[in-house]
This record gives structure tokens, C-alpha cells and sequence, in this order.
């Protein structure tokens, strides 16, 4: 509950009306390989644009504060929270959300689909995050053990599953992706 | 329940023994739109011409409002609508009892946090100034935020509600006795009285609760919301918009989560719609992380008193609870609550004399409701370690004196619940076996050990909420030109997987593959009414409903095939997609020409089954019904914990957690509802606490609300253990919440195996077990240098 909606006092810092905000300014991003021009007041947040402004709203808001990654989105490569990311700051960079990460093409990333088949998901919610997350962690390590799986999700909050077959669909799509090579960091690359 | 249907539902019947889709492992049908980001969640939905909806709350945990001034909101450019407690002076609660709760606080705010006035804007901007241009008077009153005062006869002024027990701010008060349990108490070979303290926790579930309402052109209402129970909603609206039910119209997007915390009707939810329809444009209220932790219901803070009496014949004589739980300021499902808290108890092991006394009070603090495993959580938290202790103290092996105490199944409590299948001995004993517990328990270097539980749940309420006389589950059915099954039901998905139940029994019994089938759980609108998810009800009933409505249509397209082939009807079954002849498997139709052979003359089939619990089979005791359940889950859990020596953490390792889910219709989910359950369950033994400072929350955040993470949670082992209940959808009892019992004692009889200690206030966390072991140390070394002086 923000402190604004429990005092009918004025002592908030935040504008009043909206006339005193600052002006929405143009802003370049660019999105699982297409380009997009909003405009964005300077203190968006990069889950408000992707979620409103352009509509990709596989990206969860769980929290709003940085704790649950239910909002995780890879920036070049890395995993974070949009919610803690400023849109203009994110502008320029290669941005990549859960539609851009679940298919290759036509096909499903190994990912997506093992975490279907071993019950991964149950309300779902946080599983957009859980696979952003674990697309960094597949592209930096290919055989990850459980333990260091469960270390990189720890920043995820799931509160359906218990993780195990969460970890169960991590380490299925590893071996998958072991079996058949991708080039995921090349692609990534040349589409930069 | 009739005779016949016993007979069909029985484990060796064909139903149950041949190949189908039933008992295989089944992803959820939902599972590629999640992990692809394409589920669709109610905040997802909002449209862009939304406006924005927000809640002016109280600052006060207890005031009188004396004015309210929204001029200068309403005059603000950009604000649409302002609303105030006056406006919408109708009560509204889930049970017909506790009809509590107003969109809007009337008279006085009674929490921090209590809704007094809403705006709808064009952005959150102006909203939240509007907010801050809204001006209340308050005058404070007293404000009761411990147990303790809410039992005191106060003034009028100072209930918080007209309903109270004797002019106190007791909400409910409710008494059980049966035999005699001061006699066996005197006359026990072991007995002990024990007071044990819970905080309240939080179901924090990921998606925060979000409402979508439009009033539309045609003076129809639209509310979208993550809710467990659209039908409860449904007619909650109606009895605060004063409109008719037909009128409304109650979407159920994908759910992110629920445990409970979605299953009342919200006031939010009413102001939502109450907004759009002053400006008739639709309106969105999305609740920070902050607000849900204000705003649900969470699981009741308590003070159990528990007293255990053990006979000379080794087994349980009598019961003793005495149960003291903070409703917060409203009712919410609390009547139901303040019983279960006590007869709950009445399994998995006789007892033969029980007494009880349940006290729910009213406070200033944000309310109190159903959480997974309902009322029955702490009590058996209660219960279970004072059996470990009655078997330690007489040298009994915890585990074999469950056994010995078990009920049997086909029995009767002695409060007259109807048990009919229940495995609690061979969870304990599977449970027992994988986790090698004869080589372990009492025999772990100190610091580590390993405790067992048991658990008892009811797999549905077999009384209604509302006694109007409606199926509890009815399921429709269509089949088309198409090829494709429609279901239509109201149970909700809320990531248990009950569109995959629904599908799964509509595609086995009519011989079609689950991708044939789609399911419609989500509006009020074309949906027939079922009671929602909440109570482990969705699989009993809902299930039951379904397989009833595809055994008609299975009827209906076997009709088909007979008329084109000229085989009597009942020579056919429905298989691979084919209506084939059973005596001469040749004359083989597929499934769609004999659907629409049978389409001749009617157009699409359609079907409908529903489920009433049986007749009433209870007691005629004040409080018979609650409990009361078609079906009752058993579960034994063993946990391996080992404890840090010189910090106090403890480090739970594994958990052989043993269910008997009556049939497992998907192995897949019903492992994963028993791995959630148990996450849950030790989250609360050992981390999670809902803090209160003066009626504030302390802990509104993920962060500060602590949560087992990933690296936290051990090993979870699910044992499935099926006793076909003779009544269930192919033998089916709940999976969903009995699991999370034993969770909690078994990490407390756990720590006593490990370190000698005993706990009785949740959660037990490092710094309790910490100083637990400087005090054992202490007496120790007292004690050793005693017998040295000596």
C-alpha cells in the first residue's frame, strides 16, 4: 500500500496534479529483435512499458519491489527484475521477454517444453521469470548441477511447486540442449 | 448414496482396472500457455481505456469516521468517479452467518488499512493525488489488538460488529463434549496440558489480487477477478449492487495462485464495480504487494490449549482443546474455522472422549480466513507433538503407537464423521520404510534427527455453504460438428490442475484423446453453478459431476454408432477415438461419425451431471455438520532435520511425505500438490510469521515475509497411497491441503529426535532453537557440577 493512500495529509513528495510531472520523453527499445519507439515519462519502469505500452504481458508484476522475479527479463544476456529497471535505462540494450524466449521459430525452446511436461508450472504466475532466469543460467553453464540450479532461481519466488519439479525441468532441458547443440549466444549476438 | 453406485465405483469394477487416461501422468492442459508466457492473468487483460481504480485506507486501527469530504478529489481533471462507505451501505460475506464486510467502511474503519473512500482516474498519477485531496475525520477509539482484550464486555461503541457473543468482541463461541474426559484424564497412565502459540501467515500467493469491473452499455456488469470461488462473488455483487444475478457476469481469468486467500468475495471487488458504474467505463484496481498483505485473509493467529490423556491400554483416552483464534476484523469463513479447529482432530486416531472449546475473537487487525489445510493446521501441530511426547515419556516407538491408535476404516468418530477408505497405516508404515526410520529415530548423532506425523482431512464439506438445495457440482457437457467436447464448468483453476481433471474423465470415459476436449471453467455466464476451490472439494465433486455428464454422452454417441452399424447399443465402448463393437471388434465407428450420426434430428449433444453430497450422515449435536465430509485424506509424513550447533539453524534434509489420495486420477499432479503442501507446511514450521506492531503489519513484503527458497527446500519424496474410496471419481479423494498437515510436527518431533528440545511456538527458527540449546547447557553443566558437589 503506497504511504499516499493512507494519509489524507500532503506531505508526499509526489506531484499532485499532472501538470507538474516531468514530460514523457521518446524512447528507442528494442524488444525480442524488433524495435519499438514510446514515450515514457524519465521514472518508468521497464515492466510498466512492456507490460502497457507494449503489451507483453508474459512479464509478471508479483511485487513491484525486486523480490519475487516473477518481472525478470534478460538485458544482452543477463536476468533482471524490470521492475527495478529504469525503461530509458534499458534503452539501446537487447532486451529479451518470455515471447521472444519460448518459441525458436515454430519450435518450442527445450526449455518451455520441459517445463511443461515435469509440472513446473502450476498457477504459473512466476514461471515466465523462473525460464528467463534459467536462460541465462543454460547459457552460461550446460550441465548444471541441482544444487546450482536451485542457486540461481533463488531470486524466484514459486509458491505452487516446492521447486522440485521446477529443478526436474531445468535439468531435462540441459540434457536436451546437451544433446542437441544450439547456438543461442551466437544468435543473440548477431541479432545485437 | 445408493447401493448401486457403491457397487460401480468399487476398485475391482472395469472402471477403475482398465487403460485409460486415469491413473497416467498427465501434463496440466494449461501448461504450454504458461511456459510461454501466454496465460492470460486478470491484470493482463486490462484494457488500455482502464481507469485507474484506488483505495483511500484508514491510518487508525479503530476510529469513527465523522466526515468525509471528496470535493476537491472529485473536482480534480482526470477523476472519473469517487466513492464513499454510504454509498454502498450493503453487508456482504462469504457465509449467510457473517454478513460483515462493506465495500467501504460505513461508520468506523476498523483496521489500518480498512477501504473509506475510492477514486477512478485516468493513471495512478491522479488517482493517488486524488486520494491525498480526500479529507476524513476520524475520531480514534480503542483499539483491541491482543487476544486477550477482545474478550472483555466492552460498550456498544467499542464492538466491532452488531454480532458478538455477550456484549464482548467474541465473534463465535462453540462448545463439544463427548464421554468423559476429566474421569479418563484422572485416571490416564500419562497426561499433559500444554498451551501452544501460532502467528497468523499469509497464503502469498505471486499474483496479487486485481479486479477488472465494467458496467456496459447494456446495463450489464462484467467483473473479472482472481478468484477461487466466482460463485460466492457472484452473489456477493449482486447484493451490494442490488442488482439481479443475471445481470452480472463473473470471469475467472488464470488464476496466479490462491491457497485459500482468493476464496471469499473482496471488497474491492465491490468498489470496482461500484466505481464503473457511476462512470460506466471500466475500472481496474491492482493491489501492490503491500495492500495484499493488508487485504487477505490469512491463516488465523491462535493460542491452543491441548490436553492429552493416555490410557493404561497404550492408547489416546481423551482430548482436550481449548482454541483462541484472532479473526481480525471480519468474519470471513471464521464460523467455520472456530469449529474445525477443533473437530478436526477427530482423525486419523480414535478418540474416544473429546472435548472442545473454540473461541474465534474480532480484532483490529486485518482479518483472518481460510488458509490451505483450514483450521485443522495448528491444532494438529498441537496434537501430534504431544503424542510424540506421551510415546517418548512411555517408551513407545512414535511411529508403531500411531499405528496402534489408528482408526480403522468404515468407521464412525465419536463425534459421527463417516470414515470410509483410510490408508493412515500404510502412509505410516511407507513412510516409515523409505525413510529408514527403525535404523534412524532415537539413533542420529545429537544435532540431528527424525520425526513423524500424521494428518486427517475432509475431501469436500459435505453441507453447502448456502442450503438452497443446488447440486454442489453440475458440469455441461457439448459435443459438436466439430469432434470436440466442450466442458463448461465453475470449479476454478487456480494452478491445482482441476481443467486437467475435468478434461482428463471426460476424455477417458469417452474414449477420446485429452486434446479432443476443451475446457470453459471461467464465466458465470455460460458456466453451470459449482462452489469454487476451496476445501479440497474440486476432484470429489466436480469430478463425480463430470464423469456423470460424460457417461451420459458416452450413451448418446454409442447410440450413434448402433444406428449406423445396427448393433445394439450396448455391445459398444468408446475407445481410441472409435466407437468399437466389444463382441466383434471390427465394427469399429469413428467417434466423430457416430457423434454426429447421433446429432441427427438434435444438433450438438448436450449432457449434464452434478454432485450432491450424500444425505445427511452426521451427528444431531450442536456443530454436527462442520467437518462433515463425503470423504476423508489420511497422510503421514517422516522429516530428516539436522541443526546447526553453533548458530541454532535448522536445515530440514528430507521428507518422505505419505498421502492417501484415494486414487491418484494424474500421478503428476498429485505429487505436486503434496511437494507444494509441504513447502508450504515447513515454511510455516520454520520461517513465516505475519508480524503486527500496534495494528500495523510489519512484514507486508517478500522480503521481510520469509519464505523457504529454492536452496532452502529439502528433498521432498511424495508417496502415493490409493485406497479406491468407494464414493470418489474413480476412487479420487483430495490431494490439496491434507498434505500440508503432518508438515509442521513432524519437523517439531523432528528437532526433538536431533537435540532433546521441545517447541510449541511457530515458526521454530534459529535464534529460538539458539538460545533452546544455551539453556540446555546451562542446566547441564548446573546439574553436572550439582552431582560433583554432592
Amino acid at each position: 500500500m503506497t504511504s499516499a493512500s493512507m494519509t489524507s495529509s500532503d506531505e508526499s513528495a509526489l506531484p499532485t496534479s499532472s501538470d507538474a510531472r516531468p514530460e514523457k520523453r521518446v524512447l528507442h527499445l528494442r524488444v525480442n529483435g524488433s524495435d519499438h519507439v514510446v514515450a515514457a515519462r524519465p521514472y518508468a519502469l521497464l515492466l510498466d512499458v512492456l507490460r502497457e505500452d507494449l503489451a507483453l504481458v508474459g512479464t509478471k508484476r508479483g511485487c513491484d519491489m525486486g523480490t519475487c522475479g516473477c518481472c525478470n527479463v534478460l538485458i544482452d544476456g543477463k536476468s533482471v527484475m524490470s521492475c527495478l529497471v529504469l525503461a530509458h535505462e534499458a534503452s539501446g540494450k537487447n532486451i529479451e521477454t518470455i515471447e521472444g524466449l519460448a518459441f525458436e521459430g515454430a519450435e518450442l525452446h527445450p526449455l518451455s517444453a520441459a517445463w511443461a511436461e515435469c509440472g513446473g508450472s502450476q498457477c504459473g504466475f512466476c514461471t515466465p521469470g523462473f525460464i528467463v532466469t534459467c536462460h541465462e543460467l543454460l547459457a552460461e553453464e550446460q550441465a548444471p548441477s541441482r544444487q546450482r540450479i536451485a542457486e540461481a532461481i533463488s531470486g524466484n519466488v514459486c509458491r505452487c511447486t516446492g521447486y522440485k519439479k521446477i529443478l526436474d525441468a531445468v535439468e531435462v532441458a540441459a540434457a536436451r540442449m546437451r544433446a542437441a547443440p544450439r547456438h543461442e549466444t551466437d544468435a543473440r549476438s548477431a541479432a545485437l | 448414496m445408493s447401493s448401486d453406485r457403491h457397487e460401480k465405483l468399487h476398485p475391482h469394477d472395469d472402471a477403475v482396472q482398465r487403460h485409460g487416461l486415469i491413473g497416467k501422468r498427465i501434463p496440466l492442459i494449461d501448461a504450454m500457455r504458461k511456459s510461454t508466457g501466454q496465460a492470460l492473468y486478470t491484470d493482463d487483460l486490462a484494457p488500455n481505456a482502464c481507469l485507474v481504480g484506488k483505495i483511500l485506507r484508514s491510518p487508525h486501527p479503530h476510529a469513527k469516521i465523522l466526515a468525509i469530504d471528496t470535493s476537491a478529489a472529485l473536482a480534480m481533471p482526470g477523476v472519473h468517479a469517487v466513492l464513499t462507505g454510504r454509498e454502498a451501505p450493503n453487508s456482504f460475506g462469504v457465509l449467510p452467518v457473517s454478513q460483515d464486510e462493506t465495500a467501504l467502511a460505513v461508520d468506523k474503519a476498523i483496521f489500518i488499512g480498512d477501504g473509506v473512500a475510492a477514486v477512478a482516474a485516468d493513471d495512478e498519477e491522479t488517482a493517488l493525488a486524488a486520494l491525498r485531496a480526500i479529507r476524513v475525520d476520524y475520531e480514534p477509539l480503542r483499539a483491541f489488538l491482543d487476544l486477550q482484550d477482545s474478550l472483555e464486555e466492552v460498550p456498544e461503541e467499542l464492538r466491532l460488529h452488531k454480532k458478538t457473543v455477550g456484549g464482548t468482541n467474541i465473534h463465535k463461541e462453540v462448545r463439544q463434549n463427548f464421554g468423559d474426559v476429566d474421569g479418563e484424564f484422572e485416571r490416564a497412565l500419562w497426561k499433559k496440558r500444554m498451551s501452544f502459540r501460532f502467528p497468523g501467515i499469509q497464503h502469498a500467493f505471486t499474483e496479487p489480487l486485481v479486479v477488472i469491473a465494467h458496467y456496459d452499455a447494456d446495463e450489464r456488469m462484467t467483473v473479472w477477478s482472481a478468484q477461487q470461488v466466482p460463485h460466492y462473488l457472484h452473489r456477493a455483487l449482486a447484493k451490494v449492487l442490488e442488482m439481479p444475478m443475471h445481470r452480472i457476469r463473473v470471469i475467472r481469468p488464470t488464476v496466479g495462485g490462491g491457497f485459500g486467500g482468493k476464496s471469499d468475495p473482496f471488497p474491492h471487488e465491490m468498489v470496482a464495480a461500484l466505481l464503473s458504474r457511476k462512470c460506466r467505463r471500466p475500472v481496474r484496481i491492482l493491489f501492490d504487494r503491500e495492500e495484499v498483505f493488508y487485504n487477505n485473509h490469512g491463516r488465523h493467529p491462535s493460542k491452543i490449549e491441548v490436553g492429552l490423556a493416555i490410557g493404561h491400554d497404550k492408547k489416546v483416552a481423551a482430548l482436550d482443546i481449548d482454541a483462541l483464534i484472532d479473526g481480525g476484523a471480519w468474519g470471513s469463513f471464521g464460523v467455520v474455522t472456530t469449529y474445525y479447529n477443533g473437530v478436526l482432530a477427530n482423525g486419523p486416531y480414535r478418540v474416544n472422549n473429546f472435548r472442545y472449546r473454540g473461541r474465534r475473537v474480532y480484532s483490529n487487525r486485518p482479518a483472518s480466513g481460510a488458509m490451505r489445510g483450514h483450521g485443522a493446521v495448528n491444532t494438529r501441530f498441537a496434537y501430534e507433538v504431544l503424542l510424540d511426547e506421551a510415546a517418548h515419556d512411555l517408551g513407545f516407538d512414535p511411529a508403531q503407537f500411531r499405528i496402534d491408535n489408528a482408526l480403522p476404516a468404515y468407521t464412525k468418530t465419536i463425534n459421527e464423521f463417516r470414515i470410509t477408505t483410510n490408508g493412515i497405516v500404510e502412509c505410516i508404515e511407507r513412510a516409515c520404510a523409505m525413510a529408514k526410520w527403525k535404523d534412524k529415530h532415537g539413533k542420529l548423532p545429537f544435532g540431528r534427527g527424525i520425526g513423524i506425523a500424521g494428518g486427517f482431512y475432509i475431501s469436500g464439506s459435505a453441507l453447502p455453504i448456502h442450503w438452497d438445495g443446488i447440486p454442489q457440482s453440475t458440469v455441461h457437457l457439448k459435443a459438436d460438428f466439430d469432434g470436440g467436447i466442450t466442458i463448461h464448468s465453475l470449479a476454478a483453476e487456480i494452478g491445482q490442475g482441476s481443467d486437467t481433471m475435468l478434461a482428463q474423465i471426460t476424455a477417458d470415459v469417452l474414449g477420446v484423446p485429452i486434446g479432443q476436449c476443451r475446457v470453459y471453467s471461467d464465466s458465470t455466464d455460460t458456466a453451470p453453478i459449482d462452489l469454487g476451490s476451496y476445501s479440497s472439494r474440486v476432484t470429489f465433486m466436480a469430478g463425480n459431476a463430470v464423469r456423470r455428464a460424460a457417461e451420459e454422452m458416452r450413451s448418446l454417441v454409442i447410440g450413434g454408432a448402433a444406428d449406423l452399424t445396427g448393433y445394439p447399443p450396448e455391445l459398444f465402448v468408446l475407445e481410441d477415438a472409435h466407437a468399437i463393437n466389444a463382441t466383434n471388434r471390427e465394427v469399429r465407428v469413428p467417434f466423430v461419425e457416430a457423434l454426429r450420426r447421433a446429432m441427427k434430428d438434435r444438433g450438438a449433444l448436450q449432457t449434464s451431471g452434478c454432485y450432491s453430497s450424500p444425505p445427511p450422515m452426521g451427528g444431531s449435536h450442536k456443530g454436527a455438520a462442520a467437518g462433515l465430509s463425503p470423504t476423508y485424506s489420511f497422510q503421514a509424513f517422516v522429516v530428516e532435520v539436522e541443526v546447526d550447533l553453533m548458530t541454532g539453524k535448522p536445515k530440514v534434509q528430507e521428507v518422505w511425505a505419505a498421502h492417501d489420495c484415494g486414487r491418484a486420477l494424474n500421478p503428476l499432479a498429485v505429487e505436486a500438490q503434496i511437494e507444494g503442501c509441504v513447502h508450504m507446511g515447513l515454511g510455516q514450521a520454520l520461517c513465516e510469521s505475519f508480524d503486527y506492531n500496534k495494528g500495523n503489519v510489519e512484514n507486508p513484503n517478500f522480503l521481510d515475509y520469509r519464505m523457504l527458497s529454492s536452496t532452502e527446500t529439502p528433498d521432498i519424496h511424495a508417496i502415493l497411497v490409493e485406497t479406491y474410496d468407494p464414493e470418489g471419481p474413480f476412487g479420487a479423494k483430495e490431494c490439496g491441503e491434507g498434505p500440508l498437515l503432518p508438515a509442521l510436527p513432524a519437523v517439531a518431533n523432528a528437532l526433538f529426535d536431533a537435540i532433546g528440545i521441545r517447541f510449541y511456538e511457530m515458526p521454530i527458527t534459529a535464534d529460538k532453537i539458539w538460545r533452546a540449546l544455551q539453556k540446555q547447557k546451562k542446566s547441564a553443566a548446573k546439574a553436572a557440577a550439582q552431582g560433583a558437589s554432592r
